[in-house]
Formats: structure tokens, C-alpha cells, sequence
């Protein structure tokens, strides 16, 4: 019996060697099938070694592994679905909300009172040929009854250009902040900061190409550049060439096994844009006023990003402490769209605002979390009507928010949150409560730091 | 704010043209292989078959568990400037290898020569049959921790030094030779923990995760129950309660766990059934200088001590 399970092994050990061998690009250049047939014999003399000193399992299972049953969707791409939804309850109206300073647009609204889908997610992703990645996300909302299909990503990444270079093409989130790059499920609150809300519409992503490099050193240092058409919000209009121009600098490193952080610095560049808000101004006679912003707009960022894990173990306990700061100047006019006679005004606009969130981990599954967040604003034009009725006047107010959140995290593909605002961003304090799920179905998605 | 709409387009553009400049006098700094190791026990490993050719780093720690690691910083700018990356494999590294390498930039680790993964050249033990996430954090290839066993390690170290010898092979004597001397060291080590740990045939065990499989097999330890119900998850009160009646039932001799995870599931048992729990380092200390055969040592320092003492307490 035992000398059995010992031939057993024995040849499939050689069968497997053979299978290692031939797997193995590298070896195979050098060496001749005789040389093989040497080393062969060498590993099974080593082994049949090894087996007289060593004691063999009786219920072995070697040989299993070698089943490998070829189908056609072997090669199918890693597919995930992220199912996600909330009960959102308000004290004030969500239909009532602004942002003092700050015309809105994008997906800058509340969700609805009571019970509603969030951003369910469909994300393909593969690595395409072994020069390229792609990946591919369909969000799917409903916005006001109507089921609507986003494409969010649709974009190629080189893998093999080498010398710390990588391309990306198509469609994807700016890196020109931390909080941007992410998907909205890995966001540690149910919503964006006020600043992201703010500036973004949450999210900046537009078509275009992005060309990163990494550099050769211990220290992380990562340059990049991306140029998108300019067409989605908060840029805009028709553009024919690449109008918004992201540049972006990020340093990170290590101190010890436990400790961990990231900062950085962007500047994006919009030119010739015509950015509509989504917010609906209402003049005296209650006609419908959309504000529309035509002009050049800057952006410079700001992060920073620390981690804590004993040992570099994240799964039981771990901190994160994160700031991002960002500042936009506008330049150009402003115009009400529907106003008959149109109204209009010059705009000389600055905006900018910054939060802090730190988020605990104390125990497996389970996790803390606050956030500050602060805007402001200085908008300027030569009509202060035309400026307060598009919501680009704080009055003197300065939004701000507290944010308070806790988690049930049983794996990695399951998460429910409870979370509480309480929520300045008008002159209306508002106190909001949030409880969200959010189950991924499918591959295993790896998240950035 | 300051207005330089064209400038900052044209800088944009010269950006890239600059940074292409300026790479080829940054790359090739010498002439030393560079091996980014995912676990300890494979930069133990490569630093054995390479020596002195070789600068090895490892992306994790012993006291680190290679499920759950962070594509961080520090790790995408070693891996920017890898010759070689030497994984588990199977699956082990799913959660962050991938992006690591689309985020640092390097062809050499992208293209199937520059990558070796462990588990592909021995076959896994506890490949499923079934693929359902209820089951846990399962690997569809079979169980990733190749490494404990040393049968494993034998004919892993022979493929790396090809590995290197292929990808290096000004130093492929070295590579070989230097496999040729582990070889026999090895198995010299093998006979000493079998002779010390051949006592072990046909114990029961209970782990906390499927991690000594492949070391189990070797001494012919059954494992009757694991502390996680499903690989990666932490088990309830109630589901080791349940254990409680499995070791009555099954009677095996200890608990064996890694020394990464919370000790609190193997002490709670212990204290209720009076079984011993017993850590064990889950890898080499490769950062503190340590070697497979030190590791192999304390492992078996380990297991030897617990079953002494489970016969004392057995014959008192």
C-alpha cells in the first residue's frame, strides 16, 4: 500500500516537473530535452530520497490539481456587480438643499426621503493581451422614475511599456484628486465631501488620455498628465480638441511595517468651456432658469493620506486619516438660460473648501468614522443679481458639515452603514440619516491605497 | 490666480518628452538582479539561490498575512524597479498583486518570464470542486500556502534557480551551484525534523485556517475541524461552541495556528477542552535576517514541544 502511494506520487512528480518545465518560459530556451531527461532523473532520485526518510500522508490527495477542464469562458473577464441602496431621512426637504456659493451640478443632489436605489454598478475588467488592461463600468440610476444607463468607465491601460510608463485611453475618473479616482462604493461615507459635491457634481470623469510615470526611486514618486475633451461637467460644451488638462504629483511611502501615507498635488486647466449647472433658479414670475457658465476654469488640489495597521495587517485593526483641499477659479460669464430677457452677468470666481475624515477600524468587520467638511466662496460679477439667483451668493454663510459613521463590514464583498449629518451647507441646519448597503457579487476587486 | 492657460498646455506636453529623456540614465543603476518577493519565504528563498547577485525585497512580513496587503506606495515603487517577482501564487495575492503591477509601469515583471509563481510548480492540495463565496474566501486553484511543506520548497528552489539562471545568465553557474549546495543542506535538514517530528504520523490536529496543509500532509497529520468556519472568516461564538463537541468527538491532540491572527479563537477553545494552542511563525523572519531551515527549525521546535507535552499530560 505504501509503496504504491509512493509510485503514485513518484510519477506524478515527474509528470508535474515535466508540466513545470514546460510552463516555464524562461527554462525552456537553454536547455536541450536530454538535459531535461537528467534533471528528471536527478529530482526523482532527490525525491525517492526524501520519501524513504519522510512519512507519506494515507489520505493524499496529490493528482487533484491536475484536472483542469478547458471551457470557453475560462477566459472570461472578471465580472462585478455592486448592488447598493439606501433609506435617507431628512429633517429638512432634500428638494430644498444648496450649497451656499456653490450653483450645483452633476450628481450633486440628496437622494430622495425614505428608500432608494444608490449606484448599482456593472464593472468588467481584464487584462486584454499582455500589452493591455481594460475595464468597463455601467452605472445604473434612476433619476426621477426613469431608469437611466451611465457609461462611467470605458478605458485601456498599457501594461508593458515599462520604465515606470503607463497610458490610459478612453473614458475614467481625473486623477486630480484621492477621493476622485475611487468608485463611489469604496468611499468611506454614503456621500462625497461638500467640496467634491461643490466643485464636481461628486465626480469628475470625461473622456480623454492619461500618461503617468513612476519613477526609480524608494520613495514612491508618481508625475501625470491627463488630457480629457472637456466636455462633461463641470467643463462642458462642444470641444473638437482637448480642452480640460489635468497635471498630478503624488509622493508616498512607508514608516516602519505599521504606518503608511500618500500625498499629492494637481492643477487642472479648462479652457472654453460652457459648464451647465444642474440646479434650477427660479426668477419672480416662477419661469425655470438653468445657470450656464461660459469661460476658462482652474483647479488646483491638495491630499494627504495616512494609514495605520499593527504590522501591516489590515484585517483586524486599522486608521486612515485623509485631507483633500481644493480651490477653482472661474473666469468668464454667466447667463441664465430661460430668462427672457436673457440675464447675464461677468463672473470673476473663487471656491474652495477642504475635509478631514479619519475612519477606525477597532475590530474585524467593524468600523468608526468622522468627517469635517468646510466650504467657501468668493464670487464676483457685474451683476450681484444674476450671481444670487444662479446660487453662486453665500450671504455670508459658510457651509459646513459633520459627518458621523459606523459600519458592519462581514467580508470583503459586504457592507452595511449607518451614518448621520449634521449638515450646514445652507442656511437651513439640517440633520440627515443615512443607512446604506452595499454587496459586490463577483470577482474579488482589488482597491488602490 | 495667475493665468497661464498655453504655458501650462505647453508643459503638459513637454512633461512626457522630459520624463522619457530622463529615464535611461535613471534605470540599469547597476548590475544586480532585483527580486521583488510577495511573501518572506520566496525572498528567503531567492536570497539562498542568489546571494550576493541578487537584492531581494520582500512586499510582506512574517507577522503579515498575504490575503489581505495593500497595493501601497512603497510597494508599487519596489515594484517599479523588480527584475523578478516571486509569488505564491494561486490565487494568494489576488487582493493587490494585480493593480500593483498595473500601477507600476514595469514590463519586466508584466511578461511571464519576469513573474514565478511558487504554486505552479506543485500540485495544491483542497482545490474545490464547488465555486461559491458562502464557502469563504476559497482559491479556485487550490490551497496557496505551497510553502510549508519542505518536499515543496525542494522542488520549488530547483525551478527559481532555473528561473534565475534564464533571466541572468552571466551568474547561471552560481544560481545552479548554489541550488546544488541547498539541496544538500535541505535534505539534510528534511531527515532531522523527520526523525524529530516522525511522532507526529497520524495525530489529529485542529487549525485556525488551512495554512499547514501542505506541512500536514508531509507528517501525516489529519486535520479534523479549522477554527474559521469558511477559509477568511472569523468564526462566532456559537460555531466554536460547536467545536467543543468535535473535539470530543474527534479527540485531536492540539490547536495549531499562525502567529498573525488574533490568538483569542485557539485560547478559547483551549481553555474549555484543555487542548494546547499552539502559534507558530508563519514564514521566515526574512527582514530579521533569517532562513528557511531557521524557520523549519522553529517549526518543528514548536510542534515537538506540543506533543511532549500533550504525552505528559496524556500519562499524568
Amino acid at each position: 500500500m505504501k509503496n504504491r502511494s509512493i509510485n503514485i506520487l513518484k510519477t506524478s512528480t515527474s509528470a508535474l516537473l515535466l508540466a513545470g518545465i514546460t510552463s516555464a518560459p524562461g527554462a525552456i530556451q537553454a536547455a536541450t530535452e536530454a538535459e531535461y531527461e537528467q534533471r528528471l532523473e536527478d529530482l526523482e532520485q532527490r525525491l525517492s530520497n526524501v520519501e524513504q526518510s519522510a512519512p507519506l500522508s494515507s489520505s493524499s490527495t496529490r493528482g487533484l490539481g491536475k484536472q483542469k477542464q478547458v471551457t470557453g469562458n475560462a477566459f472570461n473577464p472578471a465580472i462585478s456587480v455592486i448592488i447598493d441602496g439606501v433609506y435617507a431621512d431628512y429633517k429638512n426637504d432634500p428638494e430644498d438643499y444648496a450649497l451656499s456659493g456653490y450653483a450645483l451640478g452633476g450628481e450633486a443632489g440628496l437622494a430622495p426621503q425614505g428608500f432608494s436605489l444608490g449606484h448599482s454598478e456593472l464593472v468588467f475588467s481584464s487584462n486584454i493581451d499582455d500589452k493591455f488592461y481594460g475595464r468597463f463600468t455601467l452605472a445604473i440610476v434612476e433619476h426621477e422614475g426613469e431608469l437611466e444607463i451611465e457609461l462611467e468607465e470605458a478605458f485601456f491601460e498599457t501594461l508593458a511599456l515599462g520604465h515606470g510608463f503607463t497610458v490610459r485611453g478612453g473614458r475614467f475618473y481625473s486623477g486630480l484628486g484621492y477621493l476622485n479616482q475611487q468608485h463611489e462604493h469604496q468611499w468611506d461615507f454614503y456621500d462625497a465631501p461638500l467640496i467634491y459635491r461643490g466643485l464636481f457634481g461628486n465626480q469628475y470623469l470625461d473622456d480623454g488620455i492619461r500618461a503617468s510615470f513612476v519613477a526609480p526611486t524608494d520613495l514612491f514618486f508618481e508625475i501625470g498628465a491627463e488630457a480629457f475633451t472637456g466636455n462633461k461637467y463641470p467643463a462642458g460644451g462642444e470641444h473638437d480638441g482637448l480642452d480640460s488638462l489635468v497635471g498630478f504629483v503624488n509622493l508616498g511611502g512607508d514608516i516602519g511595517a505599521s504606518h503608511s501615507w500618500q500625498t499629492g498635488v494637481s492643477y487642472w486647466q479648462a479652457d472654453n468651456i460652457a459648464r451647465e449647472y444642474g440646479g434650477h433658479a427660479h426668477d419672480h414670475a416662477g419661469e425655470e432658469e438653468t445657470p450656464h457658465f461660459e469661460g476658462d476654469s482652474t483647479t488646483v488640489g491638495l491630499n494627504a493620506v495616512y494609514k495605520w495597521a499593527p504590522h501591516g495587517n489590515y484585517r483586524d485593526q486599522n486608521f486612515k486619516l485623509q485631507f483633500e483641499y481644493f480651490k477653482r477659479d472661474d473666469e468668464g460669464n454667466i447667463e441664465l438660460e430661460g430668462s427672457d430677457p436673457l440675464e447675464e452677468s461677468s463672473l470673476d470666481g473663487s471656491q474652495d473648501g477642504w475635509y478631514l475624515q479619519g475612519i477606525w477600524q477597532f475590530t474585524r468587520g467593524w468600523r468608526v468614522g468622522a468627517r469635517y467638511d468646510a466650504v467657501d466662496s468668493d464670487n464676483r460679477g457685474s451683476d450681484t443679481d444674476v450671481l444670487d439667483e444662479a446660487g453662486l451668493l453665500s450671504n455670508g454663510h459658510k457651509p459646513e458639515r459633520v459627518s458621523l459613521m459606523t459600519e458592519w463590514v462581514p467580508s470583503e464583498f459586504s457592507r452595511i452603514r449607518l451614518q448621520y449629518n449634521k449638515d450646514d451647507s445652507y442656511q437651513e441646519s439640517d440633520e440627515q440619516l443615512f443607512l446604506q448597503y452595499t454587496f459586490s457579487i463577483g470577482a474579488h476587486g482589488a482597491h488602490s491605497f | 490666480m495667475v493665468h497661464i492657460h498655453s504655458d501650462i498646455k505647453r508643459g503638459l506636453c513637454l512633461l512626457l518628452l522630459s520624463l522619457s529623456v530622463l529615464t535611461p540614465g535613471t534605470s540599469q543603476a547597476d548590475d544586480t538582479l532585483s527580486v521583488f518577493a510577495c511573501e518572506p519565504e520566496w525572498a528567503a528563498l531567492a536570497k539562498q539561490l542568489g546571494g550576493d547577485r541578487v537584492d531581494v525585497y520582500s512586499a510582506t512580513t512574517a507577522k503579515q498575512d498575504p490575503h489581505h496587503v495593500q497595493a501601497r506606495p512603497s510597494l508599487i515603487a519596489k515594484a517599479r524597479r523588480a527584475d523578478l517577482l516571486v509569488c505564491s501564487g494561486a490565487e494568494l495575492e489576488i487582493g493587490w498583486l494585480p493593480l500593483l503591477l498595473r500601477k507600476a509601469g514595469n514590463s519586466k515583471i508584466v511578461s511571464q518570464g519576469g513573474q514565478f509563481f511558487a504554486a505552479d510548480y506543485v500540485d495544491k492540495l483542497e482545490v474545490p470542486q464547488e465555486l461559491d463565496r458562502r464557502h469563504g474566501d476559497v482559491h479556485a486553484a487550490g490551497n496557496p500556502h505551497v510553502h510549508t511543506s519542505p518536499v515543496n520548497i525542494l522542488i520549488i528552489a530547483e525551478q527559481l534557480s532555473e528561473r534565475l539562471a534564464a533571466i541572468d545568465s552571466e551568474n547561471a553557474a552560481h544560481y545552479r551551484s548554489a541550488f546544488s549546495s541547498f539541496d544538500a543542506r535541505w535534505g539534510e535538514a528534511m531527515k532531522r525534523w523527520q526523525a524529530r517530528l516522525s511522532v507526529l504520523n497520524g495525530t489529529r490536529v485542529i487549525t485556525h485556517h488551512r495554512y499547514w496543509s501542505y506541512l500536514n500532509e508531509w507528517l501525516g497529520i489529519e486535520l479534523v475541524a479549522t477554527l474559521e468556519p469558511v477559509p477568511g472568516v472569523s468564526p462566532s461564538s456559537s460555531y466554536l461552541a460547536g467545536l467543543i463537541k468535535t473535539v470530543e468527538r474527534e479527540d485531536p491532540a492540539f490547536i495549531m495556528y499562525v502567529d498573525y491572527v488574533s490568538d483569542r479563537p485557539a485560547e478559547w477553545l483551549s481553555e474549555r477542552t484543555g487542548l494546547q494552542a499552539i502559534p507558530l511563525p508563519a514564514s521566515v523572519d526574512f527582514q530579521g535576517g533569517g532562513t528557511l531551515i531557521q524557520w523549519f527549525d522553529a517549526l518543528a521546535d514548536g510542534l515537538e514541544a506540543a506533543v511532549s507535552k500533550e504525552r505528559n499530560n496524556a500519562g499524568g
